[in-house]
């Protein structure tokens, strides 16, 4: 099947699950779709039939921004980490598919909670650092919000990776210039973004439109050749938060909002099932 | 009639030493005998008496510099993959700085961390408050999936360092600044959560961590002098509290004094009353800083203005025989 097509799907699953609990995160799951699943069914070397803790020769995946937690509980069933049918249970009481991931559940693909924003690149850069102590050449890949960067501790670990040189890190920072207030320029502007990160001694790539396919592919492969040279590398991704979904484009309205019936089936209506509804 | 001296057990003093250094010298051993085990610090490794680990091992060694929040979500990424990590900072900087970085990425993560925190309490001396920190055994205790420990002296602490790195799960241990009597067996056997009974007694009990436990056998042999047999109970690990052992021996005296550096909300003299309340409601008082910040002073002078004396433990003893 073509990424686009497992996109089409995963942009389902996402309007439906937060629909049918009326709360959830949208905006953000829609606009990062297609990083997800490039990262999933293209690039990651993962092991979804026998999922560990550990993750002992496989690249792993930390998601910082917690809260776009639609979109990965949607690529992991889909890649075959847990049945597809468990996305029903999202936000229901007694789920493995919290509201923001979790641990403790047991649900397979997961290997850190987040939610509380600015946690995710220390904890992936302490398991790139184990990677290296057991001589493992596989990679750690983390995503971040833009507005998560307004967190401190994203600096401290920017600081430490560059500094330790933790070059078989990718990092990915989801641009789409928008949080709950509103936009970022009008809530804490993040200034020359590309020239903070060189600044701290990463290798910044840019990614122009994160909701094409091929480019976020091709910006992964190209991270992936500049491991292992003593930087870390920094994907600086330009997305459209609620991409896919036309009247949720354009807004910051649906970071934190659920669709109606109705919103839900014109939604729907502009994305074709393509892997069978759960 | 008992003898006084029968009352109360003589502990020999086999030096003073800090209990931040039993910690370097438990880190030092688990640096020779367990090749998982990595050490972190955030510019302090001097005072954390981590030296010798990161002279031996430096590949398992990381300097963080002064970012806590970043250290403690760093050790909690280590785990994946399977390293035992060692954070180490002060008590202060170890928890309250970093509290929801320990909830988020830590606890509720379940990830194996060994939160090792010096310069805990009072005695940390001169540096004042903004260093004194008095509630951290609250702050991780109140958190599910927490193993809480405060060590006594030097061989203890090195048997806690090395006792928790075969424990599995999220630990918090914290020890001191200063050099304070050294009275329990070197290379002892250290059990989690097995509280240790110092001095069989029948008037009253004395339960005391860290510090305060080498203040509750002064206090036992000043209680002895006037005839009052005191029992007392090292607790070195708050959370889970060995309730078998409080309530035997609070069954038997029928009267309970805690003793601890820390703030008496949120210590162990909470949870012990939390115990009581529900199996064996019992007369208590509470040795423990009460609801105020410290300030700068020599350690002593410290401890004798907020209440943390032998003195204050033998009168809290007195006092809470007569409401029996």
């Amino acid at each position: 099947m073509e990424l686009n097509q497992i996109c089409s799907q995963i942009r389902r699953d996402i309007v439906r699950m937060v629909h049918a609990v009326n709360s959830g995160h949208p905006g953000g799951s829609l606009g990062c779709t297609e990083y997800f699943t490039a990262l999933y069914f293209e690039i990651m070397n993962a092991n979804p039939d026998g999922f560990t803790m550990d993750g002992a020769g496989e690249d792993l995946f930390f998601l910082s921004n917690g809260h776009i937690s639609p979109v990965w509980y949607s690529a992991l069933a889909r890649r075959g980490y847990f049945p597809v049918q468990e996305l029903a249970t999202f936000r229901k009481i007694n789920s493995r598919l919290q509201g923001h991931p979790t641990t403790k559940e047991g649900l397979e693909g997961i290997r850190a909670a987040s939610g509380s924003l600015g946690q995710g690149m220390s904890m992936a850069i302490g398991a790139a650092l184990t990677k290296k102590l057991n001589q493992e050449e596989s990679l750690v890949y983390s995503l971040h919000g833009d507005g998560e960067l307004q967190e401190g501790q994203i600096w401290e670990a920017a600081m430490f990776a560059a500094a330790k040189r933790v070059d078989n890190l990718i990092a990915t920072i989801d641009y789409n210039g928008k949080q709950i207030d509103g936009s970022l320029d009008d809530v804490i502007s993040l200034g020359d973004l590309n020239a903070k990160w060189e600044a701290f001694g990463w290798e910044v790539l840019t990614v122009k439109n994160g909701n094409d396919i091929n480019d976020v592919v091709a910006g992964l492969k190209s991270a992936k050749q500049l491991t292992g040279k003593g930087k870390p590398i920094m994907i600086i991704m330009h997305t459209e938060m609620g991409y896919g979904v036309d009247f949720m484009m354009g807004t910051h309205k649906w970071h934190g909002v659920a669709p109606n019936d109705e919103q839900l089936q014109t939604a729907l209506n502009q994305l074709p099932e393509t892997m069978r509804d759960y | 009639m008992e003898t006084k001296q029968a009352l109360m057990k003589t502990f020999e003093v086999t030096g003073m030493k800090d209990t931040r250094s039993g910690f370097g010298a438990g880190l030092t051993e688990l640096g020779q005998t367990n090749p998982d085990v990595v050490a972190l610090c955030a510019d302090l490794t001097g005072s954390l008496k981590m030296n010798d680990f990161k002279d031996n091992h430096p590949d398992r060694f990381f300097q963080v510099g002064i970012a806590e929040a970043n250290m403690i979500g760093i050790a909690a990424g280590l785990t994946i993959g399977g390293k035992i990590p060692y954070t180490g900072t002060f008590a202060n900087f170890s928890t309250g700085r970093v509290y929801d970085q320990i909830r988020q990425s830590v606890a509720y993560s379940d990830k194996n961390v060994k939160i090792c925190a010096s310069h805990a309490g009072l005695t940390l001396g001169e540096d004042g408050a903004t260093h004194q920190i008095l509630e951290d055994i609250g702050l991780m205790k109140m958190l599910p999936n927490m193993t809480v420990i405060n060590t006594c002296d030097f061989n203890q602490t090195k048997a806690a360092t090395i006792a928790i790195a075969n424990y599995s799960g999220p630990a918090y241990l914290r020890f001191g600044r200063p050099k304070v009597p050294m009275f329990t067996p070197e290379n002892q056997n250290f059990e989690i959560g097995k509280a240790l009974l110092l001095n069989e007694g029948s008037d009253v009990t004395i339960i005391a961590t860290g510090h305060m436990v080498w203040k509750a056998i002064e206090a036992g042999h000043m209680l002895a002098e006037d005839g009052i047999s005191a029992e007392i109970i090292n607790i070195h690990t708050i959370k889970p509290l060995d309730s078998e052992a409080i309530l035997n021996s609070v069954g038997k005296t029928k009267c309970v004094v805690t003793a601890e550096e820390h703030q008496e909300a949120g210590g162990l003299g909470e949870s012990v009353a939390n115990l009581l309340s529900r199996n064996l409601p019992t007369p208590m008082e509470f040795v423990a800083v009460k609801d105020s910040f410290g300030e700068s002073g020599k350690p002593d002078e410290l401890m004798e203005k907020y209440g943390l004396t032998k003195e204050n433990i033998r009168l809290a003893a007195k006092k809470v025989i007569q409401r029996k």
